[in-house]
């Protein structure tokens, strides 16, 4: 296990060898090809980052470049699937949920129960999120909570480029609907990642560090401050539990609960805003089912309740950064 | 007319008479207080649904609207599972989770009534996907009526079934209201056809009421769709004889409007006239498939009220998470 590529690398492998091994895998999305119908070259984007790159030249039409018409395109992904095809579709930057969401929850996250158990629904929605690109209010947000709030839905957060290939894998496999989020800042991460496919199932959490002090839970990009923190306050030998859910639907409640039920505290790292969050998620789940444990108040760390601001000086002091997590981490020891 | 084989003209009246016998059951029984919650009945309309499903079989797939009970029968989903599932009961199509608004079969290729204006149209783009990447000759039909046909899903479907070439039909089914409000003053153009070439595909107009003008328009788009000649859109003009849901006093309509659609153009005795006019069928024959249809509905409601109510445990089953 040496070879060592990015997250954006670890997602292309993942789409790649799951077309190869399954004809009915497609991609849809704008620009995931780029020049479909210009005079000039095809494939010339590979998408708005060039996640998807070089998928047009090995699968040909089954990588299909859309109108700029979410609805129309994600619910042709939702309907595919309903009718056996495995399409992955990309809504580029999550932040365009708004102009697609009914086809999303109301119709693929409820085809299932509302139809009594006679559909699958095996569509994944690929789609970045976060903040840290300057990309300002309308290209930033981490819109995760929104999705797990939604029953019917799977939501899964990678936080590595290991994780991105294995549990994009599963997420094509997986017979129901499945966001999957990518954080734009993590693309050009390099870690080990097998050449080979594997899966990583939903709803197993990953013990990034281990320890008795406290317990931190972190999600997405936020995983990786976490576990600086973690590396840092154990030369104080201030030992943190780190836990990345991976999916936030489903939720690795026992995993956490063990945790807190060693550590007796927690903080809880989320980039998104702070209601109705995760944050606010998984500190219900420590107070109605591990009170009794809790040795200190709960402590969060998460963006304002704002939306996300353009100037780096603001968007800085915005995202939760580890001397914010340090804090509180800090702050339930006392 | 004179193609349809005495068979096939035979199975076109029941079809019909099935959806009308149903839909007025429905309408006496939720005046009873026998059915919980909302019902939105297609009677008026059966035309429309048999003359386009007439046409597909169980690779073909349909995508239909909140009053989609008509699209349901047209399309072979079982009458006796359809009563139970309005009842919201356990033997109901869809075990008494979905309802009325959510009757759907798969395996009929029906995806499903749906409970959002609009919301059919851009599925429908998935059915036809699926067809064209399979290389399969089948077709995707979007039912949807005038108020869903200014959605903005069902408009960019349109766009994206021409830039895709995809074997789709949208069907509109204008009944002249979209809930309260007119298609005369929410729609924003004279004649749905000139929208149809602003999508650049074919667009045509049929009288609703009468079953073969449906038939043979509809039977032209799908041959198009079927031979890869890409997408095409129908206007059913046609007329509800209920109102948008039932409880709905209508007052928005005109005096006598309903009354003189039901003498004058009445989709079930313009088809009785025509076809025994034509000496194609007999009366008596019409007459047995009534008899036949009305002991069916008869059943249908027996059958439901008899039934049990979903088990507690059903709440937290069919769900893709647990917790």
């Amino acid at each position: 296990m040496a070879r060592k590529i990015t997250y954006q690398q670890a997602i292309n492998e993942a789409l790649d060898q799951e077309m190869t091994r399954d004809e009915s895998v497609i991609l849809m999305g704008l620009d995931i090809v780029g020049g479909t119908g210009s005079p000039g070259e095809m494939d010339a984007w590979g998408g708005v980052l060039g996640v998807t790159k070089g998928l047009y030249g090995k699968h040909g039409d089954r990588v299909m470049d859309a109108p700029i018409s979410e609805s129309s395109y994600i619910g042709a992904a939702v309907g595919a699937a309903a009718c056996g095809m495995r399409p992955v579709a990309e809504l580029m930057f999550v932040d365009f949920l708004g102009v697609c969401l009914d086809q999303i929850y109301n119709q693929a996250g409820k085809f299932k129960y509302m139809f009594g158990g006679k559909a699958e629904t095996p569509v994944v929605i690929r789609a970045m999120y976060g903040a840290g690109f300057r990309a300002a209010a309308q290209h930033s947000q981490s819109l995760y909570s929104i999705f797990t709030h939604l029953p019917g839905l799977k939501v899964v957060l990678p936080s590595s480029p290991y994780d991105a290939k294995g549990l994009l894998i599963q997420s094509i496999r997986d017979n129901d609907p499945v966001i999957f989020l990518e954080h734009k800042m993590l693309y050009t991460m390099e870690g080990e990642v097998p050449e080979e496919p594997y899966t990583i199932p939903f709803g197993e959490a990953n013990i990034v560090r281990e320890g008795d002090d406290v317990t931190i839970v972190a999600f997405g990009r936020m995983v990786g401050l976490a576990a600086e923190v973690a590396d840092k306050l154990a030369k104080e030998g201030i030992s943190c539990d780190v836990i990345d859910p991976r999916t936030t639907s489903p939720l690795d409640e026992e995993s956490i609960l063990e945790s807190i039920e060693n550590t007796g505290r927690l903080v809880v790292v989320d980039e998104s805003n702070p209601r109705c969050s995760m944050a606010s998620d998984i500190s219900e789940l420590a107070v109605t089912k591990a009170f009794s444990s809790l040795k200190a108040g709960v402590q969060t760390v998460t963006a304002p309740h704002t939306p996300v601001p353009f100037s780096p000086a603001l968007e800085d002091i915005y995202i939760p950064t580890p001397d914010k997590i340090e804090a509180a981490v800090r702050a339930v020891l006392k | 007319m004179s193609e349809l084989s005495k068979e096939q003209l035979l199975d076109a009246y029941r079809m019909m008479r099935t959806i009308r016998d149903f839909e007025v059951r429905v309408h006496d029984e939720f005046a009873k207080g026998g059915i919980p919650g909302f019902v939105h009945l297609y009677a008026g309309q059966e035309a429309s649904a048999t003359g386009i499903c007439m046409h597909l079989n169980d690779q073909d797939r349909i995508a239909s609207t909140h009053r989609g009970h008509g699209h349901c029968i047209a399309k072979g989903v079982d009458v006796i599972e359809m009563m139970a599932e309005i009842y919201g009961k356990e033997t109901g199509s869809c075990k008494g989770k979905g309802g009325s608004m959510h009757i759907a079969d798969l395996d009929k290729g029906m995806l499903g009534a749906n409970g959002i204006v609009g919301g059919g149209p851009p599925l429908i783009c998935g059915v036809g996907l699926t067809h064209k990447m399979r290389k399969t000759d089948g077709v995707g039909i979007a039912f949807f009526g005038d108020g869903a046909s200014n959605q903005g899903t069902t408009l960019e479907s349109m766009n994206l079934a021409t830039v895709w070439n995809l074997p789709c039909i949208f069907v509109v089914e204008n009944n002249g209201y979209a809930e309260a409000t007119s298609s005369e003053w929410s729609v924003s153009c004279d004649n749905y056809a000139d929208r149809a070439a602003g999508f650049g595909m074919p667009g045509s107009n049929c009288d609703g009421h009468d079953f073969f003008a449906v038939y043979e328009t509809a039977k032209e788009a799908i041959a198009r769709a079927r031979s890869g000649g890409g997408p095409s859109f129908i206007e059913v003009k046609t007329n509800r004889y209920y109102g948008h849901f039932e409880g709905d006093a209508q007052t928005y309509r005109a005096d006598k409007e309903v009354e003189k659609v039901k003498a004058e153009r009445d989709c079930l005795d313009m088809f009785r006239k025509k076809v025994t006019d034509a000496n194609l069928l007999e009366h008596s024959d019409l007459d047995q498939i009534d008899k036949e249809i009305a002991a069916l509905i008869d059943e249908s409601v027996k059958q439901a009220e008899a039934a049990n109510e979903p088990s507690a445990e059903n709440l937290l089953t069919d769900v893709y998470v647990s917790y």
